[in-house]
């Protein structure tokens, strides 16, 4: 290949250097000062994380431009989803470091590891071929499975870490198997070559796609392939949870995007009812679920499986009503998630971390500001018209019926309602329950971070959705316009 | 049957059957051996296929490296392997089904692949004069260089992930430091005394 | 493809004496080694009483952080095989590029190791 065409690719990958020399330098600095440089390096990273985005956002292309030979794609999908990605990684580092620092562990490769992983995920989110796919989804989840297993003294961790990384391998090998399909059958691992060949619909390719999204499905934790999640979420320190929560789900969701729309587009007939399947199931099993649990981090984890329903139902409505729907559920679902994980992490006592649900009781008489904040937040999770989840919803069932999914339309509205049960609990229980104990004085960092996604939840439906709302159709279009 | 025929057939045998009793045998450490054997008749079957350069690369790095990781592992968990076994029957008929799902898969995937007419493209086009290994460097630093370079931030993850989970310092080891010892001059060292005879140090 | 097999033959003739050894230390001790079995006295003996466990011990989670240490080092030299052997022979431009691609490479992983080193991780204690 053209060598100069490789040097003129490295301007588009501006967030991804800025994450890599991060990590580099921040691996020397940590090397150099050890803990002492724990809290320098905390902020760093959130610093270059937010970076990352504000230069993924400065570049964005007109018409998509393949780099490096095709491995890559940047076109304003992916600029979108980075954006997403780095912000909500930036936000859940800055709660995550905080804690840790609070909770004296001072291992600065916290912050290394959260980078190292949010560079695959912003890899994921613009991957072009099958192995650039790869190497993105196993340089996050290799981050993430060290981060499952980060509090090693704590039996729980292990545990969360040791399932995470079998079961993450098993998708990992089923993604593989899927890919090796493809490739055999196609004989090309560029996306754009797949999809000149996979209009054919070979056996061998719809074989591949299939295997493809169950090992997608899995990082993406959508049922059937959700039976980690509960336990992850539970068994990990809770920083670590919040992170799984977010910036992974946009990464995930931009790769499940890309896949379908991009390469199988051809393959609609095949995939769209997998696709409505998963979301189908998704939706019963995190309403239905999340009913039942007595762990704030479980219910949460459940709760994240149901949101992944509403996404691919958006997705199995097609390439553009699909793209920009998840790309708005995204934007209004990752700060109403950040803000709740925020509030969990404010609740401290005696110098622990509280998770179960009955410790939130009389929490709005305690500290009637975190009680205000989580009740916004949770309405807009539960999609209360005037908040910002409300309209990401909108968009999801909108999409959804325009391509005639009416049946899993319905569905999806009786999941609202039945969510509407466990939402509610959570602020019945912080609202009327007698207090149990003194909740501690919040730190900065927590508190700016829960005020700051209620304010984008709220402040969105004034000002802000319209134009994100019409960004994201117009990126969808740019990216998958046929 | 051609000499290549012979081999592949050999070899393939030797794979499944070894890879059979991986997961058959009551002892670990009889499991990783075979799952050795499995390895090298892996490489052996890329050797067929042309790929020499990953042949070597299965026999450096699985046999050599992964199989001993394997062994550490095995020796390292306190797992009662019996009482583990007894799992293995219970969840066995869910297993058979999910592997009889996955055996007629590839049978309709083979089947396909019979039936078509070809690939339409060349997997890699092969450079005459060139051996595998060239031909991969070729094309592994300049064309695939983002792969390559997120290899390295793969391997860096893996490196740090393994330091922070497994690292342990142990309170009060004395550690020898070289340079100090080196670096001790006489001055520091020797401490001249002089002591009248009947009084002591006191 | 026979010729390209026949490079091999030197490595097979090498797995057949290598078989045909390891089979003989077998057969001929069997054959004419004196011999007379008891259960007595392969059993294990462990100063007059019966074996407490077993003998197999468990190893210290640090001989796992060597080796994992060790593999990773081991895929940078699988690396470095192909990267030989492209800084001659192919053009110029593409070979200064792969030069320093390579060195790109082998940086991030010298940042690795120094930070083994500096951490502890390269001690024995």
């Amino acid at each position: 290949m053209d060598i100069a065409n490789l040097t003129a690719s490295l301007p588009w990958l501006r967030p991804e250097l800025l994450l890599t020399s991060y990590a580099l330098i921040g691996v020397l600095i940590g090397a150099a000062y050890r803990e002492k440089a724990a809290g320098v390096l905390a902020t760093l990273g959130v610093l270059a994380l937010a970076g990352a985005g504000v230069l993924a956002l400065l570049a964005i292309p007109g018409k998509p431009q393949e780099v490096f030979g095709g491995a890559l794609v940047i076109d304003s999908f992916g600029v979108f989803a980075k954006a997403l990605i780095a912000f909500s990684a930036a936000a859940t580092l800055w709660l995550g470091a905080d804690t840790m620092l609070r909770a004296h562990d001072r291992r600065f490769e916290f912050s290394l590891i959260v980078v190292m992983s949010t560079l695959g995920m912003l890899i994921m989110a613009s991957a072009n071929d099958l192995i650039t796919l790869y190497m993105g989804l196993e340089l996050q989840s290799l981050g993430a499975y060290v981060l499952a297993a980060f509090a090693r003294d704590d039996a729980r961790s292990s545990e969360a870490g040791l399932k995470y990384f079998v079961l993450g391998a098993l998708a990992s090998g089923l993604l593989l198997y899927g890919a090796s399909l493809i490739y055999g059958f196609t004989g090309s691992i560029q996306f754009g070559d797949i999809a000149a060949d996979a209009r054919h619909g070979d056996v061998g390719v719809v074989f591949g796609l299939v295997f493809l999204l169950c090992g997608i499905g899995f990082k993406l934790s959508a049922a059937p392939f959700h039976m980690w999640t509960p336990d992850v979420y539970e068994g990990a320190p809770t920083p670590v949870t919040a992170l799984f929560a977010a910036a992974p789900k946009a990464a995930a969701v931009a790769l499940m995007a890309r896949v379908l729309f991009d390469p199988f587009a051809g393959l609609q007939a095949e995939w769209s009812q997998v696709i409505a399947a998963m979301a189908a199931l998704s939706l019963v099993i995190g309403s239905v679920a999340a009913l039942v649990q007595t762990n704030i981090k479980r219910l949460m984890a459940y709760s994240s499986i149901a949101n992944i329903g509403y996404v691919l139902m958006a997705l199995a409505a097609g390439p553009q009503a699909g793209a920009a729907a998840a790309l708005v559920y995204l934007a209004t679902y990752l700060p109403a998630t950040i803000g709740v994980f925020a509030i969990i992490l404010a609740m401290r006592r005696g110098g622990h971390l509280l998770d179960q649900l009955e410790d939130f009781a009389g929490l709005a008489v305690r500290r009637p500001w975190l009680g205000a904040l989580l009740t916004v937040l949770v309405f807009s999770l539960t999609g209360i018209p005037p908040l910002a989840g409300f309209f990401g919803k909108y968009y999801a069932f909108q999409a959804a019926l325009s391509a005639g999914l009416w049946p899993l339309v319905v569905l999806a509205a009786i999941a609202t309602v039945v969510s509407a049960g466990y939402y509610l609990r959570i602020l019945a229980i912080v609202w009327f329950q007698p207090p149990v104990g003194e909740i501690e004085r919040p730190s900065g960092a927590v508190a700016i971070t829960a005020g700051l996604s209620t304010f984008l939840v709220l402040g969105v439906l004034s000002i802000g959705l319209g134009p994100v709302a019409r960004w994201a159709v117009e990126a969808a279009r740019a990216s998958f316009g046929s | 049957m051609t000499l290549a025929g012979v081999a592949f057939y050999l070899l393939s045998a030797v794979a499944v059957l070894s890879a059979l009793m991986v997961v058959s045998l009551r002892n670990p450490v009889h499991s990783v051996l075979f799952l050795i054997l499995t390895f090298f008749s892996a490489a052996g079957l890329f050797v067929l296929l042309g790929a020499e350069f990953l042949a070597m690369l299965i026999v450096v790095v699985y046999v050599g490296a992964v199989a001993v990781l394997f062994l550490f592992v095995v020796m390292m968990l306190d797992v009662d392997f019996v009482e583990l076994k007894q799992g293995f029957t219970r969840y066995l008929p869910l297993g058979l089904v999910v592997a009889v799902a996955l055996l007629a898969q590839l049978v309709v995937v083979g089947g396909a692949w019979i039936e078509r007419a070809g690939p339409d493209r060349a997997p890699l086009a092969s450079v005459p004069g060139l051996t595998n290994t060239e031909t991969l460097g070729r094309v592994l630093y300049t064309d695939y260089v983002l792969l390559f370079q997120l290899a390295g931030m793969v391997l860096l993850i893996a490196m740090i992930g393994a330091v922070v989970l497994t690292l342990r310092h142990r309170p009060g080891v004395r550690r020898q430091d070289v340079a100090v010892q080196v670096g001790r001059s006489r001055a520091k060292a020797v401490k001249l005394h002089d002591i009248r005879p009947g009084q002591g140090l006191g | 493809m026979t010729d390209y097999l026949a490079n091999y033959l030197p490595i097979l003739i090498f797995f057949g004496i290598a078989a045909a050894m390891g089979v003989g230390f077998i057969l001929i001790p069997w054959l004419i080694a004196p011999k007379s079995p008891d259960s007595e006295k392969v059993s294990a003996y462990e100063c007059g009483f019966n074996a407490f466990d077993d003998a197999r011990m468990k190893f210290d989670v640090r001989f796992y952080l060597v080796s994992i240490l060790f593999i990773i080092f081991d895929l940078e030299i699988a690396f470095l095989f192909p990267w030989a052997l492209t800084l001659t022979g192919a053009g110029h431009e593409q070979a200064v590029f792969a030069l320093w691609s390579g060195l790109a490479f082998l940086g991030v992983l010298t940042i690795g190791l120094i930070y083994e080193w500096r951490k502890g991780a390269l001690d024995w204690e």
